[in-house]
């Protein structure tokens, strides 16, 4: 996000980061400001058009007189606020947080994961071979998308989706409590019993490749999904009169997934189900 | 909203005991039968929706009268508020005393909990589960702490059906817990609350003066014995005067952050927006904590009274009391005496004729010690996942259903009576300059007379634990509870107070004191600790989610060892909880580690 305000003029607020002064709009975010001057703050849970639940805590910085360290991708700056985004303390949790994930689930479709995790020295395997895992089978009960829970970190993105931030269709919620907490319909049913109404907009914002694309899961187990020779193209949709932006990702001259841009100020990334699968046609070749 | 149902459907007993919360539903919109005009417009919509806080209630309703929740039951549960079903399988299945998969209709949950641990819950368990085997038609369920620590060990009994019926055994043996479940009526009779109070009569007690005195369900005893002169002088005083005296008097919550009450009621007074709303935090979770159920037992109209006071002072006109799910006695005796107050003008739309309106709704917890975190405890009545919520904005801003709300717990609340009767002064006067007035400690473990005991700030620990009649072989006192801090049989002289416990490097916490001679094995205790975060976690944020599983698994691999060989595992409980301190979302991550680091440092639990 960029922190120059474009709609109306907002008082900006005046604080450090790490010893710098920074001026943002008034609601700015520490992780807007962070960003706007340069520095590099890891996130996973954040997302650019849902408003942070702040639970992988990946973010987290010191502000001066603060008990706690705090989460740069909530909390709002403030004038006067001293933050310091890379001392020993927020190093330390970042490490021990991206050790504790990545002994737990499995992280190998997260974006950037693998260079934090060298970066701040974090060894998920001292836990032991015996550390509790998800070790849960991927859900496969619909040819749209794949549900393979053991690479979720329950960053919450998929439910504000689909719930009040998004879609409104309220397919899927936390169940369960604790480290026994999934992503779940109601009764653990298969999807195809839910509310859900395919706009795979949950897909869109998972971070962690837990929600994908059946063709892309498929291609991923057959051993040939390799982003490096994908091609994006965005046009719009042809289905109806509204003209949402799909991005479309092609690998071999094969439509594998559409995904939508989220600066656009229409549909910030949503789309239905048309847009989202309906694709096949384009590739029928007779 | 895009509601979608399955096809199941409830059982008629489902279906009447929502409806007996709700009434008969008016359309096929929200689960009756279809009839022509259904066809023509849509209700329920928005008007049910608003409704969403009734969803505990509503689960309550079903698993009271069925002992679980079928998908039928909440299919209809949902449709009747407008609830998405995925949601409120959400919420269903965050608290323990729910089950969404069919059980016996009898439960019978046995504490194993730090005192009940003591006191042999683990033989009990086993004795328990040899006698009612598959077949009995009881579900034995291992729980964490009941809040009976002073008769423990402690099992609880509730059978569902029209209506539910529960019965307590504690101190139980296998004989009296299985008669429990088996016949919760014809269970003995509980032992009344005073029994928990090894002071009671005494003259000079404050808080629990009339503990055992009055009759908790007698207004006019209540009266008889001074009840209801506070609130008089509260309304001579006015609101801003009600907060003046709180604040002059130096009132600290007592639920363990001690935060100045008076501060805490002249932020949410001074809100702009209404309205405004109260909560008192009944949901008493922390192991070793009974106090609460001991002050709504045995004095329930004080509650009654200190809720309106407070409310008053804030300008609040509905008040909830959130009780703990596993305190029956407590609910029922609140609930009467709400009740009986509405009755007489004392609550209601012009309470005493002053033209101050104030209700109180009593809402039952469901088996979640996370509920006890304030924010966690809003979600919880509006009908979410109890998760906390994430600070700013604070409550006396943004609480309950997003509007400015005062929360705070029995003891405090308690509290604001005497301030009133005796004056801020009078009252500033006991206790220390910086703790002031009365303390209630919860007293339990190998003791000779657990139980609730009230202290002026400033006594000595060693005190307290002498009026308790410690035993020989002292070994630890956990102070404050699991998320507190052990300390040494040489720290007696620490005087209880916030500002001294903090200073030997404890905490005060929720008034908890419980006392292990040389019998009890320490690191079995500290697994016990570790094993009730992890289960209570609510699994938010990673660093309390992940970390509580990855410091139970370390301390179960050093059960057994000491010295050189638990110091990896020991560096590493170090680390862990060293990140969770600092990262976690709320209380219950950030002290999670604490009582098991001071056994580490203190006791040297693994030397
Ligand atoms: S595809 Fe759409 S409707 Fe289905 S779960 Fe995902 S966000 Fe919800
Ligand atoms: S499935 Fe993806 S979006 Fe949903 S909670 Fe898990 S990681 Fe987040
Ligand atoms: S610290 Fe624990 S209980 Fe609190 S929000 Fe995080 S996961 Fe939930
Ligand atoms: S990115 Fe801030 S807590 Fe997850
Ligand atoms: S009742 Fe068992 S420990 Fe409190």
């Amino acid at each position: 996000m960029t922190a120059i305000a474009l709609g109306v003029p907002r008082r900006l607020v005046e604080f450090t980061i790490d010893g710098q002064e920074a001026r943002v709009p008034e609601g700015s975010t520490i992780l807007d400001a962070c960003r706007a001057a340069g520095k590099d703050v890891p996130t996973l849970c954040q997302g650019d058009t849902l408003t942070p639940k702040n639970a992988c805590r990946v973010c987290v910085v010191e502000v001066e007189g603060s008990r706690t360290l705090v989460p740069a991708c909530s909390r709002r700056a403030e004038p006067g606020m001293e933050v310091r985004t890379d001392t020993e303390r927020a190093r330390h949790s970042r490490k021990i947080v991206l050790e504790l994930l990545a002994s737990s689930v499995d992280l190998s479709t997260t974006p950037m994961v693998a260079g934090w995790i060298k970066e701040y020295d974090a060894k998920p395997d001292r836990f032991g071979p015996a550390a509790a895992r998800l070790n849960e089978e991927p859900k496969i009960d619909n040819d749209l998308y794949v549900r393979d829970y053991d690479k979720c970190i329950l960053c919450y993105k998929c439910v504000d989706a689909c719930g009040d931030q998004w879609q409104n269709t309220f397919a899927i919620s936390v169940s369960g409590r604790g480290f026994d907490a999934r992503i779940a319909v109601e009764h653990d049913a298969p999807l195809t019993d839910s509310a859900c109404v395919y706009c795979g907009n949950c897909i869109e914002v998972c971070p962690t490749g837990a929600l994908s694309f059946k063709s892309e899961y498929d291609r991923r187990v057959a051993g040939n999904w390799d982003e490096s020779v994908q091609t994006q193209t965005t046009t719009v949709c042809a289905y109806c009169g509204v003209g949402c932006n799909l991005t479309l990702h092609v690998q071999d001259n094969e439509i594998v997934k559409v995904t939508s841009p989220h600066d656009n100020p229409v549909t910030h990334g949503n789309l239905c189900i048309k847009g989202r699968f309906g694709y096949q046609h384009v590739q029928n070749r007779g | 909203m895009d509601l979608h149902f399955g096809d199941s459907k409830p059982t008629d007993d489902e279906r009447a005991a929502v409806d007996a919360l709700f009434g008969p539903p008016q359309s096929s919109w929200e689960g009756a039968d279809r009839s022509d005009a259904d066809l023509r417009w849509a209700r329920g919509g928005r008007e049910a929706r608003d409704r969403r806080d009734l969803l505990l209630p509503g689960l309550h309703a079903i698993n009271d009268r069925i002992g679980w929740i079928s998908e039928g039951a909440l299919d209809y549960l949902c449709r009747r508020l407008t609830v998405p079903p995925a949601e409120a399988y959400g919420v269903a299945t965050f608290y323990a005393m729910f089950s969404v998969e069919p059980r016996p209709a009898t439960v019978l949950h046995v504490c194993t909990d730090l005192a009940c641990a003591a006191a042999g819950a683990s033989g009990l368990c086993a004795g328990i589960e040899s006698r009612l085997g598959v077949g009995s038609g009881v579900s034995v369920e291992r729980s964490p702490c009941l809040g009976l620590c002073e008769r423990a060990p402690a099992a609880l009994a509730v059978k569902a059906g029209n209506p539910v019926r529960t019965a307590v055994s504690a101190p139980a043996s296998v004989e009296a817990a299985v008669l429990a479940a088996s016949a919760p009526d014809s269970a003995p009779e509980e032992r009344p609350a005073a029994g928990a109070v090894p002071q009671a009569g005494d003259p000079s007690l404050i808080l629990l003066n009339r503990v055992g005195v009055v009759d908790p369900s007698s207004l006019d005893d209540y009266r008889a014995h001074g009840g209801y002169t506070a609130l008089r002088r509260a309304f001579a005083l006015g609101p801003s005067g009600i907060i003046r005296e709180v604040t002059d008097s130096g009132l600290l919550g007592r639920g363990g952050a001690a935060f100045p009450t008076g501060r805490k009621w002249q932020a949410t007074a001074s809100q702009p927006d209404h309205p405004h709303y109260l909560v008192c935090n009944a949901d008493e979770s922390e192991p070793g904590t009974f106090k609460d159920r001991v002050l709504m037992e045995g004095d329930p109209y004080a509650l009654v009274e200190a809720m309106t006071v407070a409310a008053y002072a804030v300008g609040a006109h509905k008040g909830y009391l959130y009780l703990r799910g596993e305190y029956p006695r407590a609910l029922h005796r609140m609930q009467y005496a709400v009740d009986c107050a509405r009755a007489r003008g004392l609550l209601g739309d012009d309470i005493l004729g002053q033209g101050y309106a104030f209700d109180i709704e009593i809402r039952r917890g469901a088996g979640a010690y996370i509920c006890g975190e304030e924010t966690a405890l809003f979600n919880s009545i509006e009908g979410y996942r109890g998760e906390p919520r994430s600070k700013p904005p604070f409550p006396v801003e943004k609480g309950l259903f997003g509007k400015p709300t005062v929360e705070n717990n029995v003891e405090t609340l308690v509290n604001v009576l005497p301030i009133l009767t005796m004056g801020a002064p009078a009252y500033a006067a006991i206790g220390t300059p910086r703790s002031t007035g009365p303390k209630l400690f919860c007293v339990s473990g190998t003791v000779e007379h657990p139980g609730v005991y009230e202290l002026p700030f400033g006594a000595t620990l060693g005190e307290l634990l002498a009026l308790a009649g410690v035993r020989e072989n002292l070994r630890a006192v956990l102070l404050g509870g699991a998320a507190g801090g052990f300390v040494r049989p040489d720290d007696l002289d620490v005087p209880l107070t916030f500002e001294g416990t903090r200073e030997a490097g404890t905490t005060l916490g929720s008034g908890v004191v419980m006392a292990f001679d040389d019998t009890v094995p320490m690191p079995r205790l500290l697994l016990r600790i570790a094993e009730f975060f992890r289960d209570e976690s609510c699994g938010q944020c990673v660093p309390c989610r992940v970390g509580t599983v990855r410091q139970e698994e370390a301390l179960h691999r050093i059960v057994e060892r000491t010295g050189a060989d638990a110091a990896d595992d020991i560096a590493l409980l170090r680390e862990v909880g060293r990140a969770m301190r600092d990262a976690s979302i709320c209380g219950l991550g950030q002290t999670a580690w604490n009582a098991v680091e001071s056994a580490i440092d203190r006791l040297g639990a693994y030397e």
